[in-house]
């Protein structure tokens, strides 16, 4: 058998962490082969190695069969590899045709040749069917055009083996539909394609082997077509997962919190939200779908009074709380766990006792006028750690020594402790592994039967799907359309999301 | 300075020239070290070593070019500590930008001892020859040109070529891709490190070169103290013309003739203490600073340290 890419026995240590142990990974001519496992079992850092970003501690790479000594990036690409990376790696400022040709500039004696740039951007984007303008400006593109340019410049580097990882985090399901049948071409056209992802889903419909990645080992590599999702799952995270979140049908009541009317702009002074109406109703989840970028959070800033409406009405529990101040807001009855948890969850430096109480650190018990209550603040930390299963050695060690999932539960524990009728959830799940999801959403759906009402804000589609009881969707800083989360099917929210329109709603589907 | 027979006009134009020139250099220098993004707030010292250094060269061989030779070496030498510190050990880069500002005033005034056996200033050296006869014999400009100097002609020329650098060859692309998004040139095999360094050296020669221009063209002497801010005001200067070698330029004019207005100004006899024309230029750079700083965009990448393989 032939082998583009043979990776052998590839060792990788960080301080602390083995990401990659004597793995062994090998990619077929004119294959699409994804690298699937949770976040952080290895795969980027295996990916970045067979790149040259990283040395490997130990192991071998061979290219088409020739052992290379992969010290740097151009040695990759000096030997056909291109990665597009999670990140994209675009200049804002520069335009499509000046990021594809940074660092391999067509020249006129000494001048940067720009004319024939642009041509070469244009001839390949017609090559591989991209529509795609070379003067354009990386800032003001889209997403997926953004993805797109960075395809472009591994095939300008004359990429035969492509690297991509994580590439439909950011896509629509049209777009990522789209990314599927680009990928299918590249193959026809010899190339061979490596996919790194976590979606199970994905798996199945792109790809043609699957190598399984856990804690850094490789557990096994199968023919997509003979595995099926349940099996992949169980590989992935090394016991069975219930993929389905259990939930009852919603009991809502009455309307508890309301955004009417509401407007607002970015921190560019552009408009942002032109208009906003929203109910959420005492024990149901809402949930907000949307491509990343089209106003979610904007709305989260203003309805946390981060952010200044400039017109427009939040209303909770019938009292307006338009531009008064978070704590305010915290303590008319909404609880937020934010959209990015490092920076506006916790303060990492703390430990998790003081973490566990930020937003009540001015209440009895924790506080007596201005002397803070220790022992009634550890106390609060431990009852939090162990009710909502905080893996930690103790309350007093810095919350940043945390994995990400713990920390998100400690957030989660916090914010319901606050006893608030509306929880506003922002990507609560964000870079978690699938036993923290699990668990983070059957909280909420909890929370959602205690009769809280339940903001759900997130980018992945699925999430949204499988914990609202309605779903609306975001789209250029309005509201397009609501639908009830029964009737809702991912085709149609595509297609709300990328700013279309349906049918059905025009028939009087909008509440 | 006040030659009889030249119109105040004339006289504040070239005056506006002369006293720009050091601030141009220093500017450049600091536009292609913040371009690659290296912060760069140690241009102050650089042009003191430079200014020293250049009468150094000059009361050495008796040969004012081989001055600015000295100048240029050692403006980029004590630039390459700046860089090995912020690029290679990732110190704080504002932090040893103000050593080297610290270290050039005290290393000169103590060189001054060794080298001149004298404190405070240096003997007079050979200067550079300007042929201000010949210039005078040009019609129409011939008086505004006569009042010129080399340096001004340099100046202008560099700025010319750094924004042909900057935009029109692929090093610029480069420099300017490292500046803005160091890890994205970094995946396409462009030396972040490299460019840095040489970004950040020729910033130490440019300064190196304005250094001359300020202590080897009409005075010839180095004198303690004579930089006088001028590498902050460059600072400013290259800053409020948004990080572009020609918005630096006119930046750097408009400076330079604040504090060449104050000059003729003192000469006028209005009823101002002296001191308040010495604050004009100041007072301006603050003005300019306080209104447009918020509007320019940095590379967005100045000021922090590349690491490579950073997870």
């Amino acid at each position: 058998m032939d082998f583009v890419v043979e990776m052998k026995g590839i060792t990788k240590v960080f301080p602390g962490v083995r990401a990659n142990e004597n793995v062994n990974f090998q990619l077929k001519k004119g294959e699409i082969h994804v690298l699937l496992g949770e976040n952080g079992a290895g795969k980027t850092t295996l990916m970045n190695i067979l790149y040259g970003l990283y040395q490997p501690d130990e192991g071998e790479i061979y290219v088409k069969g020739r052992k290379i000594n992969m010290k740097s990036p151009s040695e990759a690409i000096a030997n056909g590899i291109g990665m597009v990376h999670q990140h994209f790696m675009l200049v804002q400022n520069f335009t499509v045709a000046e990021n594809i040709v940074l660092g391999k500039e067509p020249k006129k004696s000494i001048n940067l040749d720009m004319n024939k740039a642009v041509e070469d951007t244009k001839k390949i984007a017609d090559a591989y069917g991209f529509k795609i303008d070379p003067n354009a400006v990386i800032e003001d593109i889209s997403v997926g055009q953004q993805q797109k340019v960075e395809i472009l410049k591994a095939l300008y580097r004359g990429a035969e083996i492509l690297i991509l990882d994580e590439p439909t985090a950011v896509l629509t399901p049209q777009e990522i539909e789209e990314l599927g049948i680009i990928l299918k071409n590249l193959v026809k056209e010899g190339k061979s394609i490596i996919l790194i992802t976590h979606k199970l889903k994905e798996v199945m419909g792109m790809s043609d082997r699957v190598t399984i990645i856990r804690r850094g080992k490789v557990i096994n590599t199968v023919n997509t077509k003979d595995t099926n999702i349940e099996q992949l799952a169980e590989m992935m995270v090394g016991r069975k997962v219930n993929l389905v979140v259990e939930k009852k049908p919603a009991q809502p009541k009455d309307v508890i919190f309301k955004v009417e009317k509401l407007e607002a702009l970015d921190h560019r002074g552009l408009p942002a939200l032109k208009g906003i109406n929203l109910q959420v109703r005492a024990g149901e989840i809402l949930g907000i779908a949307g491509v990343d970028g089209n106003g979610q959070t904007e709305l989260l800033e203003v309805i946390t009074g981060l952010r200044k409406a400039k017109s427009g009405k939040v209303i909770i529990n019938n009292k307006d709380i338009t531009g008064k101040s978070p704590k305010e807001i915290i303590e008319s009855g909404i609880s937020n766990i934010p959209e990015d948890r490092h920076k506006r969850g916790l303060v990492l430096k703390y430990s998790l006792a003081e973490n566990s109480i930020l937003g009540m650190h001015n209440k009895k018990p924790f506080a007596n006028g201005i002397i803070m209550n220790y022992a009634k603040i550890k106390e609060f930390a431990r009852k939090l750690i162990d009710e909502f299963d905080v893996r930690t050695p103790n309350e007093d060690v810095a919350a940043s020594s945390l994995s990400g999932g713990n920390q998100q539960k400690m957030i989660v524990a916090r914010e319901i402790a606050k006893d608030p009728d509306l929880i506003i959830a922002a990507q609560p799940t964000r870079g978690l592994d699938v036993g923290a999801i699990e668990y983070i959403h059957k909280r909420l759906v909890e929370e959602r039967d205690k009769g809280r009402g339940v903001l759900l804000v997130s980018l992945e589609l699925d999430e949204v799907m499988a914990l609202s009881d309605r779903i609306a969707v975001i789209y250029d800083g309005e509201i397009v359309g609501i639908l009830d989360a029964k009737d809702a099917t991912e085709n149609d929210l595509g297609i709300l999301m990328a700013g279309g329109k349906l049918e059905s709603l025009s028939k009087g589907g909008v509440q | 300075m006040n030659n009889a027979g030249i119109p105040i006009i004339v006289a504040l134009l070239a005056s506006t020239l002369r006293l720009a020139t050091p601030l141009i250099f220093a500017a450049l220098g600091g536009l292609f070290s913040e371009k690659s993004g290296v912060v760069n707030i140690g241009l102050e010292g650089m042009l003191t070593i430079g200014a020293f250094f250049a009468v150094y060269g000059s009361f050495k061989t008796n040969n004012p070019w081989i001055g600015i030779v000295f100048a240029i070496v050692s403006g980029a030498a004590i630039a390459a500590v700046h860089a090995f510190l912020s690029i290679h050990l990732k110190a704080d880069q504002t932090i040893s930008g103000v050593a080297i500002n610290i270290f050039a005033a005290a290393i000169t005034s103590y060189l001054l001892m060794v080298l001149f056996n004298r404190q405070g200033q240096t003997d007079g050296v050979t200067s550079l020859y300007y042929p201000k006869e010949a210039m005078l014999k040009i019609p129409v400009l011939g008086k505004f040109l006569a009042e010129l100097n080399w340096y001004v002609f340099i100046a202008i020329a560099l700025v010319i070529v750094t924004n042909y650098i900057f935009y029109k060859t692929p090093l610029g692309l480069r420099i300017r891709a490292v500046g803005e998004h160091p890890k994205a040139a970094d995946t396409l095999g462009i030396s972040v490190y490299g460019i840095r360094y040489l970004c950040v050296i020729l910033s130490g020669a440019l300064a190196g070169l304005g250094g001359a221009s300020l202590s080897l063209s009409n005075t010839n002497i180095f004198r303690e103290g004579m930089v006088s801010g001028k590498g902050f005001i460059a600072i400013a200067a290259m800053i409020f013309g948004n990080y572009k070698p020609f918005g630096a330029l006119w930046a750097c004019l408009i400076f330079a003739l604040a504090d060449a207005f104050q000059i003729v100004a003192q000469g006028l006899g209005w009823p101002f203490p002296s001191e308040f024309y010495s604050a004009i230029p100041f007072i301006i750079t603050m003005i300019v600073l306080s209104g447009f700083v918020g509007k320019t965009v940095p590379p967005a990448a100045d000021g922090i340290p590349y690491e490579k393989g950073e997870k």
